[in-house]
């Protein structure tokens, strides 16, 4: 942490008011296009309403059925297992990569691989549902290459199959941030001591010892980053699945942020789609805050 | 020493393999647009005949120019006033100080987890009551307003570590706080100020769920949001919507390739911070 300066001479001290006037036009949007809809949004998730005709009160009934209704209470669910791929496969893969490429880091190898492997945070999300769409189809080249092995046995269209529609979307978000989770635990692999490592090897630990001992515990800052990233596009996904599947086959890839948009554009239940809207928002602070707090660098 | 070299060859390969399979969905997507349209190609197979007239024809269907307009005006709407916004607010928060600053920092960091769904609904009624829906505007407005978390964030983190004296010396020659911000402050906030552009460009041109929400007409949405009625539309015709995928992304593609290193340390970075 850089030391502040101490604060100017009062003479020469802005007052606060003309502060407040530099902050004002960003707060007045902020205010006008996020505070007040979440506001709304609470508002919303107490009542009954079609978006049309008048609204009755309705207490926390839509709560309740988010919570019980086994359509509802099951996007929340799948939600959660997609942390599953979206979260738990790039950040453990990511670190094994990164551990593994840590010698050829500065390579021109490497180089050219920062930029490759950033592609998928580039394109547009639909794109890539697009893309995968038509890799997992039935006709698509992971069953070409499943054929190929021999494993003719497991060919289906993955996206349309009750059992596989969800891992496959998981799949999709996978691959669109093990890459982001990579490079970044690369570029903090890089910030460690090599002495280090070499000091481990001369005590004679092991790759595996030295994964553990001195390779999770210094990136713990980008492991906290990697995580809180990709809970939030886990449980918030909606692109990607929108585009894949559209919540099917069935309602076995249904996601609360699709939910919310059938909800309120289709099905004319604007309530229950804030209250659900409510129920993810606080799913997000209640995942993000603890993964923030646990892996603060409190050194500084 | 053999170990080291045995790992700096399993690392080699390993980022091979890593950067095939990232690319390989882009390499299908190009051999299936060169098969004949209508067609039902099996999956990676070179067309015994390639028909490079598909990127034409997908380009009049998906009305390319028209779209490439149309991104480009929302982008020019959101991107410099939020880069304005943001950093005025983040001067203000990080570098003057002024009294209740911390209260206005937490206000905005309680924006920057926020998913977007959570209030689409809302901002679909305000949207439509003030007039705006199916105007480029109604992807404009809320976008300036759901980027201000995380723009006021970064410029303040670039603020917090300016130091005071440059602002004493230049108020002792008699500059105001409105001049201090522009001669200044804001020429020596160019990087942190291009980075976050980058950023800000790259959500706007991908923004997909209040494009589709708030605006019918696909001609008046980003590129993202006209690629999922293209979908709609062509979702059959394999080869078709293929090289329309390709045309759609190329802009954002073109674009990486030429600022590449920015990008990636603006991504990096962002990614940090938030």
């Amino acid at each position: 942490m850089k030391k502040r300066s101490p604060a100017p001479a009062a003479g020469l001290r802005t007052p606060s008011w003309v502060g407040w006037l530099f902050v004002a036009p960003a707060l007045a949007v902020y205010a006008v296009f996020v505070l007040r809809p979440i506001v709304l949004t609470f508002q919303y998730s107490l009542y009954r309403w079609d978006g049309i005709g008048p609204s009755t009160w309705a207490g926390l009934d839509n709560y309740v059925k988010v919570f019980t209704d086994p359509d509802l209470f099951d996007s929340i669910l799948n939600a959660v297992k997609l942390i599953v791929f979206f979260s738990a496969i790039p950040v453990l893969l990511g670190l094994a990569i990164a551990s593994t490429i840590r010698r050829i880091a500065t390579s021109r190898l490497a180089l050219v691989a920062r930029t490759v492997l950033f592609l998928p945070q580039v394109i547009p999300l639909v794109a890539a549902g697009i893309a995968w769409s038509w890799l997992l189809s039935s006709n698509g080249l992971v069953n070409q290459v499943f054929s190929h092995l021999g494993l003719g046995g497991v060919t289906r269209a993955w996206l349309g199959d009750f059992s596989t529609a969800l891992p496959a979307v998981g799949v999709i978000g996978a691959w669109v941030l093990l890459g982001l989770c990579t490079i970044l635990l690369l570029a903090g692999l890089s910030k460690i001591d090599p002495a280090v490592y070499e000091a481990a090897r001369m005590d004679g630990a092991g790759p595996l010892r030295e994964f553990f001992s001195i390779t999770v515990p210094s990136l713990r800052q980008e492991i906290g980053v990697c995580v809180t990233v990709t809970v939030i596009a886990a449980l918030a996904s909606f692109d990607i699945v929108f585009i894949a599947t559209q919540g099917g086959p069935g309602n076995s890839t249904m996601v609360p942020g699709l939910e919310i948009y059938y909800l309120a554009f289709s099905e004319r239940q604007v309530g229950m789609a804030s209250a659900l809207a409510v129920v993810l928002m606080v799913l997000v602070l209640a995942c993000a805050l603890p993964v923030q707090w646990l892996t603060k660098d409190r050194s500084s | 020493m053999i170990v080291g070299r045995r790992e700096a060859w399993t690392g080699r390969l390993l980022l091979v393999l890593l950067m095939a399979i990232t690319v390989m969905p882009f390499v299908s997507l190009f051999v299936t647009a060169l098969h004949p349209s209508g067609s039902y190609p099996p999956g990676l197979e070179w067309p015994r005949d390639p028909h490079w007239g598909n990127f034409a024809e997908a380009f009049r269907a998906a009305h390319m120019g028209e779209l490439l307009k149309s991104s480009t005006l929302i982008v020019l709407g959101v991107v410099p006033v939020s880069l304005l916004l943001g950093t005025l607010a983040g001067f203000a928060i990080g570098h003057l100080r002024m009294a209740g600053r911390n209260l206005a920092f937490l206000t905005f960091v309680l924006g920057l987890t926020l998913p977007f769904e959570g209030i689409i609904t809302p901002l679909y009624y305000q949207v439509r009551d003030m007039g705006l829906l199916n105007t480029r505007w109604a992807i404009i407005l809320p976008l300036i307003g759901l980027f201000m978390p995380f723009a006021v964030f970064w410029m303040r983190a670039h603020f917090v570590n300016m130091p005071e004296e440059l602002s004493e010396s230049a108020r002792i020659d008699g500059a105001n706080v409105w001049q201090l911000f522009w001669r200044v402050h804001v020429p020596l906030a160019m990087p942190a100020l291009s980075s976050l552009g980058i950023l800000l460009f790259l959500w706007t041109w991908n923004q997909f769920l209040l494009a589709i929400v708030l605006v019918d007409d696909p001609m008046k949405r980003t590129m993202s949001g006209a690629l999922g009625a293209f979908q709609g539309q062509w979702g059959t015709d394999i080869p078709l919507l293929s090289a329309g995928s390709l045309l759609i992304l190329a802009p954002t593609l073109v674009i990486f390739m030429i600022f590449q290193r920015r990008f990636v340390t603006a991504l990096l970075q962002g990614s940090l911070k938030g």
